[in-house]
């Protein structure tokens, strides 16, 4: 398939481009993070975005989706990066949305996929467990009891966590923490008895929550996918977020990138404008060489994921790893060149790095998908 | 069947029975590549005849008009051929600055009379050509070249030195950059002329690289006649047609960047000569760089097909052979440093089979000079940040 974005993809990113800009510019972020909203994200906003068909995009059409397909949701996620737009389209509409396509039973996709796809229903991912990403050390416990489960532990970094209305949690059922076997996904609601939840607000103003669970009971209708065989379904549903945090790393980089390039053009010293200084413009050049990469990889995973193609989970990786390289570049550069104004939190900027650094980390980081390419590539 | 469909199963044919069997394994590290001219010496019958037969079916040129000698295929039917001739693993009959460099610039910019001459024994492989752009002092700033031709009425006489010529020793036939006058702003008096490398007066001398090979000649021009009707397009109208080329010559370097498909990966070799526990590759930090690597080739690799596509579509920024020059060859520099690295003390073997004669060293030290031909990796990020970036 050609590398590049057909008519109808090419339009839904103008037209997302067109409703972020006017309903969620960074300015949205910022009034956000300082009215201390609980959320981390504007109701209506969701809703204007749900009604736009943006939470049902990767729902099949028997569910009431619109299979528009992981290339035309990557153009909304990039946008959201440009204009670091705050909702739960990551955690709902692909982390959500791919689970339960991917794992779940007749009545769960139809139930669940149509709330998602009609704005809804929330969803939150709760995989990590310690402070560093790593899925295969899963070890919070499932039990089988009176035909059901109990379960018990702990998970962090549970983005949207504290607001979702439904949680996939990845439980251990047998074996021990590394092993692939033995891994199970469960829906529990947020509400259920025995789960706490502890809301923490990130440097980016959103949500990520610390949820334990205590003889939490569920019974076997919550079962996601088949016991013990959960891994595959939860790599697959990784993978997708991966590829689609990158994009909103895209969008972060190109945007951190632009706002410093217009900067260039326009602030002075020496009696110059500093874009005229070849110190920077090669800085600017290589920049911009590297947010090229990135497109690249960024288009050829969504197309993967598309396909089916059996590579999209080493191509996951390759794009996270990259991205994150680039989005760290991206934002140190923007605030260094754009100098003492890019320190100050009057000044935009400076909420590129903050969404960025969380954004990187999330499913994992550079060192993480790095040594998960290497693995899968033999060495 | 399709017009498609038919054209693939009789090139398929034709190749089938053209292409003798030992010309069915791919060249590696230049040997076994054919470059013709009048100089050249056949490494074997096969090597001949290979190159005759493509050459006179005009498939050394593909894409050329059948009118000069070329294969007349359009974009489809091109794409065709190089995948049939991948199937079967035939080499390239011909390597040529011909082909790649002066062949297209004549097409664009050539008179009639320049295209029937020099054409048609471009793509039989019967002239080998060089290029004589850069000057000892005119390399990063080219347009300050001092090489000059005189006007003498019904022809030129030109004196100077050349340096970086590629093969001037081999080569039959040169195209090269010459100042026809020199009162105009620099870039406004340069001309492309075309002159054979027999002509009286024109002397190259090889350059031993750092590397032990010497690709490159200085050439010397005292007193070299210089027919009129050899000047592609108008007289000091050089500097376009030189960056319509420069352009060109980057997209071929910028490619080197990309190990070919066949080539083994990075993470193999060295999972291979370091050996692996527990699938992680034994030198930890080793494994690291490998990687680094290998995401970032995957990145480029991607990008030079999304230009590609993106050209093919009408869509993108077209200038972005600054882009894939400037990031390709520090790839490929940054691949030698560490395959190097991986190869230990077997690899600083300068000659001898533990290490292939060499060969990881030398082509590590030939590739410090990718990101200096063609344009250094600054004036490719000058390019980026004037042409691109709008940065004055």
């Amino acid at each position: 398939m050609a590398l590049v974005l057909n008519e109808e993809q090419e339009m839904l990113k103008e037209s997302a481009q067109g409703f972020l800009a006017e309903h969620a510019p960074v300015s949205e972020l910022r009034a956000q993070r300082d009215a201390g909203s609980d959320k981390g994200y504007s109701d209506t906003l969701w809703s204007q975005m749900a009604n736009m068909g943006w939470a049902a995009i990767l729902v099949p059409e028997e569910y009431g989706g619109l299979a528009f397909g992981h290339v035309g949701m990557a153009q909304i996620v990039e946008q959201s990066g440009r204009t670091l737009t705050a909702s739960p389209l990551l955690s709902t509409a692909i982390l959500g949305v791919t689970a339960i396509n991917v794992a779940g039973s007749e009545v769960q996709k139809s139930e669940l996929l149509e709330a998602i796809a009609g704005g809804e229903l929330t969803m939150a991912l709760a995989v990590d467990e310690t402070i560093h990403h790593d899925p295969v050390q899963t070890a919070m416990s499932a039990v089988s009891k009176d035909g059901g489960y109990v379960l018990n532990g702990e998970k962090r970094f549970v983005v949207d966590g504290s607001t979702a209305d439904k949680l996939i949690v990845a439980t251990r059922t047998s074996g021990s923490p590394g092993d692939m076997k033995g891994i199970s996904l469960f829906l529990v609601d947020r509400t259920a008895d025995g789960v706490n939840v502890k809301r923490t607000q990130m440097l980016d103003g959103r949500n990520a929550a610390i949820i334990t669970f205590t003889n939490v009971e569920v019974s076997i209708d919550a079962l996601l996918g088949e016991q013990d065989k959960g891994f595959a379904a939860l790599s697959a549903t990784l993978d997708a977020g991966n590829a689609h945090i990158s994009a909103e790393l895209l969008g972060i980089a190109q945007e951190s990138f632009d706002r410093t390039l217009h900067y260039m053009k326009e602030r002075k010293q020496f009696g110059a404008l500093i874009g005229s200084f070849q110190a920077l413009q090669h800085r600017a050049a290589h920049w911009w060489s590297e947010i090229e990469m990135c497109k690249s990889v960024v288009l050829k995973v969504m197309q993967s994921l598309d396909e089916g193609d059996v590579k999209s989970s080493a191509l996951a990786s390759i794009a996270k790893a990259k991205l994150c390289e680039v989005a760290e570049l991206s934002t140190n550069e923007a605030i260094q060149i754009h100098g003492g104004i890019g320190m100050t939190d009057e000044y935009e900027i400076g909420f590129f790095i903050k969404r960025a650094r969380p954004a990187q980390m999330l499913l994992g980081g550079y060192n993480y998908h790095a040594n998960r390419f290497a693995l899968v590539s033999g060495y | 069947m399709s017009d498609l469909q038919v054209f693939r199963q009789e090139s398929r044919d034709w190749l089938e029975e053209n292409c003798p069997q030992s010309m069915r394994s791919p060249v590696i590290a230049g040997e076994g590549a054919c470059w013709g001219g009048r100089n050249w010496t056949f490494e074997s019958e096969d090597q001949k005849l290979w190159m005759d037969r493509m050459g006179a079916k005009g498939w050394t040129a593909p894409d050329w008009p059948t009118e000069y000698g070329g294969g007349g295929l359009d974009k489809a039917e091109h794409k065709i051929l190089k995948e049939e001739m991948g199937r079967i693993r035939a080499r390239s009959p011909l390597d040529s600055f011909g082909i790649w460099m002066i062949g297209p610039a004549l097409l664009k910019f050539g008179s009639e009379a320049l295209k029937q001459q020099h054409l048609p024994a471009i793509i039989r492989g019967e002239i080998r050509w060089c290029q004589g752009y850069s000057e000892p002092n005119a390399g990063s700033d080219l347009a300050g070249l001092q090489s000059k031709a005189v006007d003498m009425g019904d022809h030129f006489i030109a004196n100077g030195q050349k340096v970086w010529t590629s093969y001037g020793d081999k080569a039959d036939w040169m195209f090269c950059l010459l100042r026809t006058d020199p009162d105009a702003k620099k870039q406004m008096g340069i001309s492309l002329v075309l002159f054979d490398m027999e002509t009286p007066g024109v002397t190259p001398k090889p350059i031993k690289l750092i590397s032990g090979s010497s690709p490159f000649c200085e050439t010397f021009l005292d007193d070299v006649r210089v027919e009129k009707d050899q000047v592609v397009g108008d007289v000091n109208q050089g500097w376009t047609i030189a960056k319509y080329l420069l352009t060109h010559e980057r997209e071929m370097i910028g490619g080197m960047g990309l190990s070919g498909s066949g080539s083994k990966t990075l993470g193999a070799i060295a999972a291979q000569t370091m050996g692996t526990t527990e699938g992680r590759l034994n030198d930890l930090f080793m494994r690291t760089d490998v990687a680094r690597w290998e995401i970032d080739a995957a990145a480029f690799a991607f990008t030079a097909e999304r230009v590609t596509d993106e050209a093919k579509a009408g869509q993108g920024i077209g200038a972005t052979s600054a882009m894939l020059k400037y990031y390709g060859t520090e790839l490929n520099k940054r691949r030698f440093e560490t395959l190097l690295k991986i190869g230990g003390s077997d690899d600083l073997v300068w000659e001898g089979d533990v290490s292939n004669d060499g060969w990881t060293a030398k082509t590590l030290l030939r590739t410090k000079g990718n990101s200096i031909e063609g344009g250094t990796s600054e004036v490719q990020l000058n390019i980026i940040a004037k042409n691109i970036l709008g940065l004055g």
